[in-house]
Parts: structure tokens; C-alpha cells; sequence
């Protein structure tokens, strides 16, 4: 009824009885219909708290005085920056931490992909098994490497004293330490990636090796001029999801700094996260908290904006069919 | 299968390459360096059993450490986590979620890719770019509103704030189911139409059970989300008798002194319903995971 008269003409040139037409506005009115659900979590689950999101951290919001909230405007984004050195700390620490980790995580992702792309008997076998952690809850596996990284009578230390090291670090008990001990246990779930990989390693026409072959490339060539270009979207994917999680991981680290909210040995386990969950939930400050989690979202949403701008120049995208 | 018909033609492509290598060499190589993988995954896990098959009288920690097949077997410690110390409720409060989660995500989910994939309507591609925006969306930001209107609403303490978002969809399988029904014939609607079938019983009889394995991908995705899950229940969740198996585990550990052969035997327990959906998932699972990762 209030469809746009051009927008009308269109349909009749296209449909020229008018049934058609009465049919096309039904099939509309269904498909918003169906839409529904969607639309109403958008309003109630986005919407609106991200609406509310941005007055909250305008405000002095506290977790037990609902009422009592006070607008302070950008007092919150100024205390964070001036005055907050757990802010700072927390936000290099997350760096440090994306930095050591999504690089490492990538490449030895991509090296166990390719050697699970070997056709040999039982690779499937390998490859159940590498996905394994992957799966598992990561509060599970904190769990386990707190054991696993126990500085005196753990699993790791064994195998280091073993391997003929003296005095193995003292992981999580050790601030210079803390940060390569969590990194470890990231390299334990690095199949996920792995089988990412895989997934674009056998998308890879075959007629390009022997492409490549014939044009007298060797192993490496073949590997930097087909499989590379012919992966960049997996691995473009996969840096986008890989810095993401590595932004917001929270859980394992909740576990492995003792669940308290605390953070680690010297606070150097304190990711960004874990000092947001620690203000906002344990101290109270939703408020402040909120303020946090706007600038992680700035944080975040600049770092992909980055990386789709890179994007361009470094992934290589087949024609469309 | 799709992935299965991809294998074969790579053998031809990858051996010239494997010539250069006397092949044996090779396979050696391979073999060794994937074992060693393997062995760093499966390792730690046989540690974690043989502390758990221990008895209270033993100490859990040992040097040099005691690998899976141990002297003890002593499966008491299984019962001990799961009535002693409740995981058996907490398995099911979980088991409970999941089951509300995966209902609220398939379903709706599959009804909001309906339209997407098989109707026409002014807005369509707007509203799909929309929801693929969605996606990109960092959790954090909604975090502590979500948490403050539940709260406002007397949410809090309930399982509500854990499920019932779940019934407005989920960008990341809409997206996945979308693309599943589009490969759909689009004659299979109209033949029912012309049958006099609406659009509801096309979605309901006709669609949705050609959607069987997208729909079983998401439900084992939401069934793994919902079970590993744990800022979630962490923050909506006071009363102990009504904690997930995630939120006890960690709350366990706080709380535990030396009674580790029961953290591992409740890690275990925690872990092995989600091993055993993906023993049988992962070829649909890891389809799933690569067409994301391909076409996303």
C-alpha cells in the first residue's frame, strides 16, 4: 500500500499480471514476518544496551546502588587515561600478549596444516587428535595446565629437567614468566587453526601445482607462489579471528589467576578482560567498567579496520565465476 | 564428501614436489613430527586421567610423573565429582541450557535464513549486510548493560539471561543456514505452491528437513558454546546449586586444597560430553568450520 510508485512500476514490468504483484507484497509481508524474532533481538539484545552502554559509562554507575547514578560526562574516559595506570598496564599486557601469541599460533598452525595435508595413511587419525583441545572447554584446559606448569612438581618442569635444563622457569608463579607459560598453553589448541587451514590447503586446484611444476618451480616455489596466494583468505580469516580472541580471552585466564579477578604474579597476568571483569564485578564500578569496554571495542574495531585495509594488498582474491 | 572428492586429485599435484625428497625421507619426516604433535596434545591428557584414577591417600604430583596406564584405578574419584561434589547437577543445569539454547538458536535461526535464502522483499540485501555487520560486533561493549537490564528486570540469578537471547537468532548460523538453503532448488517452492502450500509449510515441510545437516552443525556449534561457556553463567549466576559444569569447575579449583585427583576427575567429566559430540560431529563440524572460512 505504501510501496513507492517506482518501485511499483518496476514489479509490473517485470510481473506484468497484476496477481503477481498482489503475490509479491504477500511474499513480503511473510518474509518480514519471519524476520521478526531477529528484529526484536536486535532492539531488545543490541539496540537497545548499546544505547544504554554509551550513557552508563557517562555515568558514576555502581552495581548495588542502581538508583543513585550520577552523569559525569567524560569524567570516567579522562580518570582512565590520566590517572588509570592499571588501564595502561592492562592494555600493554594484551598487546604483549597478541603480539606473542597470534604470530606464533599462525605460523605453527599453518606448518602442522600442512604436514596433516600429506596423503598418508592415518592422517585423519592426527588430525581428530589435534583438534582435540580445541573442543574442550577452555576453563577445562586452564585447569589442567595449572597442574601441568606446577613450578615444582608439574609435568612441563619434569620434562624440561629431562631435557637437561637446570632451573626451569617458574611460569605462573614468576611475573617474567607468566605471560610464555599462558602462550604454551595457547600452543596446545593451536589444531583449531590448523584444521582451518587444511580446509583452504585442500581448496587448492590441482592444476596449479602442475602449473607450477612445469614451470620448473621447486618446493618452495610452488609453496610462495601457489599455496600462499591461494591461502591468503584462510589466513586473513584467521588473523582477524585470532587477534579478536586474543583481544577478549578471559576464561582460562580467570582460572589461572586464581579466580579472584586477580592478576597473576605482580598483576602480570592482567589482561584487559580480566581488569574489566575485575572493576565492573568485583569492585562494582559498572559505570567505569563500561568505559573500559568502550574503548576495547575502539581498540578492536580499529585493529580490523587495519587489517581489512592490508587486506587488500596481501590477499588475493580468485576472479568471481 | 565434498571434502573427501578434494583429497584425491592433490596426491598427483603434491608428488613431483615429494620427489626431490627421497619419498621414504619424507614420510619419515611427516610421521615423526605429527607424532610429536600428537604427543604433546595426548600427553597432558593421560596425565590428567592418571591423577584422576588416584586415590585421596596418594599424592597427585610426582617426579618423574605418572603417565595414564598407572597402578591405580581407582574410579571411586569419578563418583566422588560427580555426587559428592555435585557435578552430576551441574552437568544437567548445563545439559538444561543446552537444550533451551540449541531450540532457541536452530530454530530461529533457520527461520530468519528462510527469507534470506528463498523469498524476495524490498530491504533483503540491506538487512543481510546488517547482520553480517553484527557479527563483527565486540561482545564487551553489551556486556555490562545486557547484565544491568536483566538485573533491572530481575533476571539475575536465573537462567533466563543465558538462553532466552538465543531465540532472536544467531547472525553467525543464519549466515550458514542462509547459504545452505540457497543451494536449495527454488522449484521445490514453487511446486508446492502450486499445491497450495504457504509459506510456513514450505519452511517447516519442505526446507527444514532438507536442512538437516546445517542445522545439526549449528546445534553441535551452540551445544559446544553453551556447555563451554563461562562468563555467562559467571556473572548471571549466584546460587551454587544452580552453576554450570564451566562455572563449578573454576569455582573447584579455587576452592580445592589437595584433593586434585578430584579437579581432574571433575575436569574429565566436564570435557568428555563435548569429546564424545565431537567424535562423532567432526567431519560435519570441520565442514562447517572451512565453508565459514572460505566463503565468510
Amino acid at each position: 500500500m505504501s510501496m513507492p510508485s517506482q518501485q511499483l512500476g518496476k514489479q509490473e514490468i517485470a510481473h506484468p499480471q497484476p496477481r503477481r504483484s498482489r503475490a509479491a507484497a504477500k511474499e513480503e509481508r511473510v518474509a518480514y514476518l519471519f524476520l521478526m524474532p531477529w528484529f526484536a533481538g536486535l532492539f531488545l539484545f543490541l539496540g537497545v544496551p548499546l544505547v544504554y552502554s554509551l550513557y552508563i559509562s557517562m555515568t558514576d554507575r555502581r552495581l548495588i546502588s542502581a538508583g543513585k547514578a550520577h552523569f559525569v560526562g567524560l569524567q570516567n574516559y579522562v580518570y582512565m587515561f590520566t590517572k588509570d595506570a592499571f588501564f595502561y598496564k592492562s592494555l600493554l599486557i594484551t598487546m604483549k600478549w597478541i603480539l606473542m601469541s597470534t604470530p606464533l599460533f599462525l605460523v605453527v598452525g599453518l606448518l602442522i596444516s600442512l604436514l596433516l595435508n600429506q596423503k598418508y595413511f592415518g592422517m585423519n587419525v592426527f588430525r581428530t587428535i589435534l583438534y582435540i583441545p580445541a573442543v574442550v572447554s577452555g576453563v577445562a584446559v586452564a585447569v589442567l595446565w595449572l597442574n601441568l606448569l606446577n613450578p615444582e612438581l608439574g609435568v612441563v618442569n619434569y620434562v624440561l629437567i629431562q631435557l637437561g635444563v637446570d632451573n626451569p622457569p617458574y611460569w605462573l608463579e614468576d611475573p617474567e614468566w607468566a605471560m610464555p607459560a599462558v602462550v604454551l598453553m595457547g600452543l596446545w589448541g593451536v589444531g583449531g587453526m590448523a584444521i582451518i587451514y587444511l580446509a583452504g590447503l585442500q581448496n587448492i586446484p590441482p592444476h596449479l601445482y602442475e602449473a607450477a611444476t612445469i614451470d620448473g618451480a621447486g618446493a618452495w616455489g610452488k609453496f610462495r607462489y601457489v599455496t600462499l596466494p591461494m591461502l591468503s583468505p584462510t589466513i586473513f580469516f584467521l588473523v582477524l579471528n585470532a587477534v579478536i580472541d586474543a583481544l577478549l580471552i578471559f576464561g582460562p585466564l580467570f582460572v589461572l589467576t586464581g579466580g579472584t579477578g586477580g592478576g597473576g604474579p605482580d598483576n602480570s597476568l592482567l589482561f584487559y578482560m580480566l581488569y574489566l571483569y575485575r572493576i565492573s564485578f568485583v569492585q562494582g564500578f559498572m559505570g567505569y567498567g563500561t568505559a573500559l569496554a568502550w574503548i576495547l571495542t575502539i581498540i578492536g574495531v580499529l585493529m580490523v579496520v587495519i587489517m581489512m585495509k592490508l587486506e587488500r594488498r596481501f590477499v588475493f582474491y580468485e576472479s568471481e565465476e | 564428501m565434498a571434502q573427501r572428492a578434494a583429497e584425491r586429485p592433490v596426491v598427483t599435484a603434491q608428488s613431483p614436489r615429494v620427489r626431490r625428497f627421497p619419498r621414504m625421507l619424507h614420510a619419515v619426516f611427516v610421521y615423526t613430527m605429527l607424532t610429536l604433535a600428537s604427543l604433546f596434545i595426548l600427553l597432558p591428557v593421560g596425565w590428567m586421567l592418571a591423577a584422576a584414577l588416584k586415590p585421596d591417600t596418594v599424592p597427585v604430583f610426582t617426579f618423574p610423573p605418572e603417565w595414564f596406564p598407572t597402578e591405580y584405578w581407582h574410579w571411586q574419584t569419578f563418583r566422588t565429582a560427580l555426587f559428592q561434589e555435585e557435578f552430576l547437577r551441574y552437568a544437567a543445569n548445563s545439559g538444561f541450557l543446552v537444550v533451551m539454547t540449541v531450540l532457541g538458536a536452530v530454530l530461529s535461526s533457520s527461520l530468519i535464513a528462510f527469507p534470506f535464502a528463498r523469498l524476495r522483499f524490498r530491504g533483503k540485501n540491506f538487512l543481510f549486510t546488517f547482520l553480517i555487520a553484527t557479527m563483527l560486533l565486540p561482545a564487551p561493549v553489551l556486556l555490562i548493560p545486557q547484565f544491568l537490564l536483566f538485573y533491572q528486570i530481575g533476571w539475575y540469578g536465573t537462567y533466563y539471561p543465558l538462553w532466552v537471547p538465543t531465540f532472536a537468532g544467531n547472525a553467525f548460523f543464519i549466515f550458514l543456514m542462509r547459504q545452505y538453503m540457497r543451494s536449495i532448488p527454488i522449484e521445490l517452492d514453487e511446486a508446492a505452491r502450486v499445491d497450495g502450500a504457504g509459506y510456513w509449510t514450505i519452511y517447516w515441510r519442505i526446507i527444514m528437513p532438507l536442512c538437516v545437516p546445517v542445522l545439526t552443525v549449528a546445534a553441535v556449534f551452540q551445544f559446544m558454546w553453551t556447555w563451554n561457556d563461562f562468563f555467562g553463567p559467571l556473572i548471571y549466576l549466584d546460587d551454587p546449586e544452580k552453576f554450570t559444569v564451566a562455572l563449578a569447575l573454576a569455582r573447584l579449583v579455587q576452592r580445592v586444597g589437595t584433593e586434585w585427583n578430584q579437579v581432574m576427575a571433575a575436569n574429565l567429566i566436564v570435557m568428555i560430553p563435548v569429546l564424545i559430540i565431537y567424535f562423532f560431529a567432526q567431519d560435519k563440524l570441520i565442514g562447517g568450520i572451512a565453508n565459514v572460512g572460505l566463503k565468510g
